[in-house]
């Protein structure tokens, strides 16, 4: 086991005995945004990833101020422990991870497994929101060398730079589907960037909702080329799930360059003109 | 609170499989359901009983599923 994994995952036994520690805040973050009010880990925040955690007026990350706003009201200060958790095998939590490491968090941690795993341990869930004293934060320079915009996307796809792993189901990067069942159709076009690779983010996890270990994950990658050599370039539809495989890639297996393309296919599957492969 | 009679299964909503997972918190049962792959959470709904919450969520997930569109793929 690499030396990352404990400093960046914790266990649902260590949150159940850590919640409500001084420096630690426990930040719920689901894609259904309403699963925190149908009960959530005591002293848990919730945060709002389709408002609170992107520019609601630009398509962007949230904004420094914004996010110096939402950190200070959750009791966040710059030293805290923000240990992340949601549904959907912590699709968001690691949205919100990946956007804490762009601006700079120190000690922000993933609950492994996430909601599906506390539930099904049967733990205590409240609706009670925490008494929370505010607290001042201050964010660092934005570090893009986690994030890729379409330039470096496109160059990617020329020169094969950097892998550019599809993180999407077999249907969406085959173009079968245009969003996943259920959900809204948000691009014009189906398939997926030309050379990139499938490897969807379900394959990161167990059917508990935790990661795989070291070695599966390395395996998973290295079976596709992707390996640590290698600059790589996630990317999904939004950004969300491909937070979920660079969290795996960069803070699990310890890969050096790895980018999350949130543009992701809602950019480039709307782009006139953009080269799409498919199957 | 411990959630009380937590279930999760599987089944096939207009061609598509889901997940559907209920559970009771307090006086109320909560019900999701979840398309089995990408995995992504899209539908729910409570209920006083768990035949209530999952038949609404499940009429709910019904009209959104119709409206999923497949494509050919060459």
């Amino acid at each position: 086991m690499p030396a990352t994994l404990p400093t960046v995952l914790v266990t649902t036994d260590w949150v159940a005995q850590h919640a409500t520690d001084a420096n630690v805040r426990v930040v719920e973050v689901d894609v259904d945004t309403a699963a925190y009010d149908q009960g959530h880990v005591g002293g848990a925040v919730g945060w709002n990833w389709t408002t609170e955690l992107c520019d609601t007026l630009v398509r962007d990350i949230v904004p420094a101020a914004k996010l110096e706003e939402l950190l200070g009201k959750s009791g966040i200060g710059n030293d805290t422990t923000i240990v992340l958790y949601g549904d959907n095998n912590n699709w968001f939590a690691a949205w919100a991870f990946w956007q804490l490491k762009l601006y700079g968090h120190e000690d922000v941690r993933i609950m492994d497994g996430g909601r599906k795993k506390w539930l099904a341990e049967g733990r205590d869930l409240t609706t009670d929101k925490p008494n929370v004293q505010r607290k001042t934060y201050k964010t660092k320079p934005v570090d893009n060398s986690l994030r890729a915009f379409l330039p470096e996307v496109q160059q990617a796809m020329k020169n094969k730079s950097a892998a550019l792993v599809d993180v999407r189901s077999p249907q969406e990067f085959t173009g079968e589907i245009l969003a996943p069942p259920g959900l809204p159709e948000t691009c014009q076009r189906g398939g997926h960037i030309p050379g990139a690779k499938s490897i969807p983010w379900g394959k990161n996890c167990n059917d508990d909702g935790t990661f795989k270990s070291f070695e599966d994950l390395r395996a998973l990658y290295a079976a596709q080329g992707v390996t640590a050599d290698r600059s790589v370039i996630a990317y999904c539809r939004i950004g969300e799930r491909s937070s979920l495989t660079w969290f795996a890639l960069k803070h699990l297996l310890g890969f050096k360059d790895v980018k999350n393309y949130d543009g992701s296919w809602t950019e480039w599957g709307n782009l006139v003109g953009a080269p799409v492969e498919k199957p | 609170m411990k959630p009380e009679e937590h279930t999760r299964r599987q089944e096939e909503i207009a061609g598509w499989p889901v997940t559907i997972e209920t559970y009771k918190l307090g006086d109320v049962y909560h019900c999701t359901i979840a398309n089995v792959d990408p995995g992504a959470r899209f539908a729910r709904a409570d209920g006083s009983t768990k035949e209530e919450a999952e038949t609404r969520a499940i009429e709910k997930a019904t009209r959104y599923l119709a409206q999923t569109r497949t494509f050919p793929t060459t």
